[in-house]
């Protein structure tokens, strides 16, 4: 089935990321519009009723965050773009960076105006060099052309932005831990509350989207509200980008409404399982931190609450696929590893708990599993659930609890066998 | 005492102090520069950079410890990062690595004798769809098999 690319509009032209491409099919019209015709105010009621839900993994309602600011403006507030994209899984937003930095750009600017920002952070990964570069070059073509700067196409709005690179943190994508590195530190996140729209960046009030959110609020800007939340259905509005990786004929990024069938991406859009005779045993819809969906159980909605109704999330829509090639315990154990490497250490749970299960896992992998191992692993994690600073917590133990859950079986016949049955599998390092 | 960077690294670091509404902001920009200059960040630089900004060295050794990119100690030219989270190791990153191993005859974490390659194993790079993949230095390189990757080795020079 073929949708009105919206989000992917200009991919596939000659020179996408230069500003005259971009303003030869009518960009920066939304950013003329909405500082025309909306108070600030107004336009963050606009992405309210848009429906808008944030694009990097929590799905919390854009306008909603954005209401959160004080009213008062004694201090100044911040907008800072998350391009800190490492989900793994999970690479639209570099799609985006690289391929039409103005649509985010442009999506920027107005979510500046609306906040009453006027100074604004893009936190890029460091190892993104590539969309990087091409970023801070449309950053200087939008000045050059007065879209940003002082007294933005005549309105009184100022507005300047800073590229910021990391340096190697999956952690420094959560809201709080990017605010730390943005201040020079250790991306160690904060307690919340207080959140970042009182208390952000430098202590003042602060704002955090995601690129692909951004990127939606200028086709709000461009076309309004009202046209927005008629796509998708209510509380899921609204184009997506979903990744798809693993065990595939096409890896890529598609774009449809919210609520595409996960199998029709499987098979129609990536091209169907990788191998004829290797169907698939499981995907993982949205970025490893997403609880698992056995095969008998993918046969469901791609948005928000679908999701959430059959007990995992579209997170970052970061989705995979394995097929029957996969030793679940050694994909596992493929996350344990990352989680355990990636773990700031804050908090005992997470950081004494991710050596645990890499420890665990490892020893089932290798056949020296003990009885009570697999139950062992479920009580850590649900130890982890719940009890850390920052939601990386549940990013670890809802991959434990639910390849348990859903392959109890295959955990424990390493147990019982002393052996993997699968041999050297898929997530073997 | 002398500059452990170069003037013009210096002077950009300088103006870096003065970008943010917090000096303390500069620190991760400073520790780029002082690497893009350097290949790595050596302890000097560290205690020069802390006086630059008014933290401690410890503070800085701190930061630079925290972040993978950050090289504490000199690689080699060639800065092969292998991409071994589990979308890339569904599609083989683990024989790429191994192919590696092979070829360069070290382990991942080790530097090849002539300071040619530096091989390393590192987490997702936001790029599964051309997995399995690595990434040199800044160049990224996806759809790997053995012969793509001998073809890449015998490029790097």
């Amino acid at each position: 089935m073929a949708f009105e690319p919206l989000l992917t509009r200009n991919i596939h032209k000659e020179n996408p990321a230069s500003i005259a491409t971009y303003l030869a099919s009518g960009g920066y019209q939304g950013l003329a519009r909405v500082l025309k015709e909306f108070t600030p105010e107004a336009f963050v009621e606009e992405v309210k009723n848009s429906g808008l839900r944030g694009r990097g993994g929590a799905g919390f309602p854009c306008g909603v965050k954005w209401g959160f600011l004080p009213k008062g403006l004694d201090r100044p507030r911040y907008l800072c773009v998350n391009a800190d994209e490492s989900e793994p899984g999970t690479f639209k937003d570099r799609l985006l960076i690289e391929k039409d930095p103005h649509l985010v750009l442009e999506g920027i600017i107005a979510s500046a105006y609306a906040i009453r920002c006027s100074l604004a952070f893009f936190y890029i990964r460091g190892e993104f060099h590539g969309p990087c570069r091409t970023f801070e070059r449309a950053i200087e073509e939008a000045r050059a052309k007065g879209f940003l700067g002082k007294n933005i196409l005549g309105s009184g709005f100022d507005l300047d932005l800073i590229v910021y690179r990391g340096a190697g943190a999956y952690i420094c994508g959560e809201e709080t831990a990017l605010l730390e590195s943005l201040e020079g530190k250790r991306g160690l996140p904060r307690i919340k509350p207080p959140f970042p729209a009182v208390v952000g960046l430098y202590g003042c009030p602060t704002i955090i989207n995601n690129v692909e959110t951004l990127a939606n609020v200028t086709l709000i800007a461009e076309r309004g509200a009202a046209w927005f939340a008629g796509i998708g259905r209510p509380k899921n509005t609204g184009p997506k980008l979903f990744c798809l990786s693993g065990h595939v004929k096409r890896p890529g990024v598609f774009e449809a409404p919210l609520g595409i069938p996960l199998l029709e991406l499987i098979h129609e859009h990536a091209g169907g399982m990788l191998h004829p005779d290797r169907p698939l045993k499981a995907a993982v819809p949205g970025g490893s931190s997403m609880k698992i969906l056995p095969a008998a159980k993918c046969d469901v909605l791609m948005d928000f609450d679908s999701l959430a109704a059959v007990g995992t999330a579209l997170g970052s829509a970061g989705g995979f696929v394995m097929d029957t090639s996969v030793c679940i315990v050694d994909a596992l154990l493929n996350l344990a590893r990352f989680y355990a490497h990636e773990s700031c250490g804050q908090c005992t749970p997470c950081r004494e708990g991710t050596g645990w299960f890499v420890k665990i896992l490892t020893r089932l992998e290798n056949g020296d599993g003990k009885p009570g191992d697999v139950d062992l692993l479920a009580e850590v994690a649900s130890r982890v659930e719940g009890n850390t600073i920052c939601p990386f917590g549940e990013a670890i133990a809802w991959p434990v609890q639910s390849y348990v859950a859903a392959f109890r079986d295959e955990f424990e016949s390493h147990v019982t066998r002393r052996a993997c049955p699968l041999g050297a599998a898929a997530g073997r390092s | 005492m002398s500059l452990p960077v170069r003037p013009e690294t210096d002077r950009q670091i300088d103006t870096l102090l003065t970008r943010f509404p917090r000096k303390g902001s500069a620190l991760l920009p400073a520790l780029h520069l002082i690497q893009g200059e350097k290949g790595h960040i050596p302890e000097e630089a560290m205690e020069y950079v802390a006086g630059k900004i008014g933290v401690s060295p410890a503070f800085v050794m701190g930061v630079v410890s925290f972040y993978t990119m950050f090289q504490r100690a000199p690689i080699g030219r060639h800065h092969i990062q292998v991409c071994m989270t589990l979308p890339c190791a569904l599609r083989g990153a683990g024989g790429v690595m191994k192919h590696l191993e092979k070829r360069l005859g070290i382990r991942r974490g080790q530097t090849t004798s002539d300071g040619r390659f530096t091989l390393s194993a590192v987490e997702c790079l936001g790029t599964c769809d051309t997995a399995p993949m690595f990434q040199v230095n800044e160049d990224e390189h996806g759809h790997l098999d053995a012969k793509k990757v001998d073809a890449i080795l015998e490029r790097l020079k």
